[in-house]
């Protein structure tokens, strides 16, 4: 069962896991494919499920959990889950994977995101929230109607965009540097495109700041079986979707 | 020695297969490299060993040393299927034996050990140290994955085959299962070879050699530049080379290639096959054997069919 609402240019699917934990771990991941029609797309398309961070959960009565996946149409995978009709059923596997773990004693969470990388960080405010916490997110978008998205958070997050169409012209780097001047022992949550990761690593690392980063990678089966999703660690490839999706940046090559 | 005698876990009814001399409770394996138990039970607890979705479970494969496998990408969707390029990751000999093994032999179901070596030399400490496990009750001999150049040229040739089976045959008591590459020009002479050279059974087909382009640079896709195409795309190729293979062999086959439900595995039956085995549908979902096991049933249950010839049903 889900429901798709539209989100500036993303979308957001709400489903049921009635049988699923209701407590997942934010920067996990369920894999999800249309229960009909899933395939006979684009280039006969989709034919594998697609891996999502979930971007908020909550329990729902009677046992199992709300679900909301932030989508982009990107390709026949990410079209066919955008027409979901509401009711329409919706296959869901997981939780999945590793998630973002609690920084150190003494060091407070910072949340980076950018574009559909602000998934995770989402469900990740949330979690933090419900403990009391209010931690500084700063968030990059391509233009202000992919920042919409920024509207889903409780707080006020920090916006920068490609082209200035809302918040500052920039890159998320800008304002998460001037975020951890303020707070040198913080430890920076990430999401995000692979570039813009990669100058979150390197800003971090020129900081002595660590940092948890949730990567993405085309994978099959979302639990360890095809080995398709591997990304370089300094002890070689490792699985994206058992060995991470959050990844300590320390332990990548 | 468990070898040949029933599985503990396996029921005795109806659907039991027998298999090179080992008893399944029914006639749905995976295919090689499609299922990591282990990270499985990781993610899915023990919940995975009560319901086990498969009859029997066949390892990824295995090599002497350890293997980084292919650069990234390593997947491409193809209509109706996938192309994979992994390269046979794997711990190597020692780890495997230490590490996986021991986790391997807590399934439910009996276990086959995939191995593949560059050499004779290597395939036969492979099949030596496996084969004098009781933990393995079968071993798979992994001549023909197309991501190994070594792989592709032996399962390709009878003349090949035949001599890598005479060298292994002599060195392990453990029933030899001989998986077959659907690029050779004849796969059925393949399979005569290896059959006269002592082979208990032969699996097939493994993945057939593709390639993708990148969209927009039309350069190759995958960091292995080809791959190998598998999904529901293969599975016309599959029923006509296990229709062709079990005509001319009077061992076990293994079918396998594209079954994505009970339908298919009744064709793959009915085209000769001794058991079947489930591979790219459950990456699509992990449960996938088990829903193909009950399908296959109640097909062979409306149609009355037994011993390998299942009721057919319209493509409509």
């Amino acid at each position: 069962m889900a429901e798709v609402t539209r989100v500036g240019a993303y979308e957001l699917i709400a489903a049921h896991d009635r049988s699923g934990p209701a407590d997942p771990r934010p920067g996990q991941f369920y894999m999800l494919a249309t229960g009909e029609r899933w395939g006979g797309g684009d280039r006969e398309r989709p034919y594998l499920p697609r891996a999502f961070s979930f971007a908020r959960a909550g329990r729902l009565d009677g046992g199992g959990v709300q679900l909301a996946f932030l989508l982009e149409d990107v390709g026949p995978g990410t079209h066919r889950l955008g027409e979901l009709a509401p009711g329409e059923p919706l296959n869901l596997l997981g939780p999945l994977g590793a998630g973002f773990t609690a920084p150190a004693e003494g060091r407070r969470a910072v949340l980076a995101g950018g574009g559909i990388g602000t998934a995770p960080l989402l469900a990740l405010d949330d979690a933090l929230r419900a403990r009391g916490e209010q931690p500084p997110v700063v968030l990059g978008f391509r233009s202000a109607a992919f920042a919409e998205a920024a509207g889903l958070f409780s707080g006020a997050p920090e916006v920068v965009t490609d082209d200035g169409s809302r918040g500052r012209a920039g890159l998320v780097t800008e304002p998460l540097r001037e975020e951890l001047a303020r707070d040198p022992d913080a430890t920076v949550h990430a999401c995000g495109p692979p570039a813009m990761l990669a100058a979150v690593r390197a800003l971090c690392a020129e900081l002595d700041v660590p940092a948890q980063l949730a990567l993405e990678a085309g994978m099959a089966c979302g639990y360890g079986a095809c080995f398709g999703c591997v990304v370089e660690t300094k002890e070689g490839y490792a699985r994206v979707c058992v060995d991470g999706p959050v990844f300590d940046a320390a332990v990548l090559a | 020695m468990t070898r040949g005698e029933p599985a503990a876990a396996g029921s005795q009814g109806a659907g039991s297969v027998e298999l090179c001399g080992v008893r399944l409770g029914g006639p749905v394996l995976n295919g090689s490299g499609t299922f990591d138990a282990i990270a499985a039970r990781r993610a899915f607890g023990d919940a995975l060993l009560e319901r086990f979705p498969f009859d029997c479970f066949v390892s990824k494969t295995i090599t002497v040393e350890p293997r980084r496998g292919n650069p990234p990408p390593r997947l491409w969707e193809a209509p109706a299927g996938m192309i994979n390029s992994i390269g046979l990751p794997n711990k190597g000999l020692d780890r495997f034996l230490t590490e996986d093994l021991p986790q391997l032999a807590e399934l439910p179901v009996p276990l086959c050990v995939s191995v593949m070596g560059f050499d004779h030399d290597e395939l036969g400490r492979l099949v030596e140290a496996v084969g004098e496990r009781p933990e393995v009750a079968l071993i798979e001999l992994n001549v023909s994955c197309p991501n190994v150049e070594t792989g592709t040229v032996v399962g390709s040739d009878p003349v090949e085959t035949a001599a890598v089976l005479a060298h292994v045959r002599r060195l392990t008591e453990a029933p030899l299962i001989v998986k077959l590459t659907p690029s050779a020009s004849d796969p059925a002479a393949v399979a005569v070879a290896a059959e006269d050279h002592g082979a208990d059974a032969v699996s097939l087909i493994n993945t057939l050699k593709g390639m993708a382009l990148h969209p927009r640079t039309r350069e190759p896709w995958l960091g292995g530049t080809t791959g190998g195409l598998s999904g529901p795309a293969v599975r016309a190729v599959a029923v006509q080379q296990v229709a062709a293979v079990a005509r001319r062999v009077s061992i076990p086959v293994i079918g396998m290639g594209g079954i994505a439900g009970g339908c298919d595995a009744a064709d793959l039956l009915a085209a000769g096959s001794r058991a079947v085995a489930v591979g790219t549908e459950s990456f699509r979902d992990p449960a996938a054997g088990r829903r193909i096991q009950t399908e296959l049933r109640a097909l062979r249950g409306a149609g009355g069919a037994s011993g390998g010839h299942a009721h057919r049903t319209s493509p409509g």
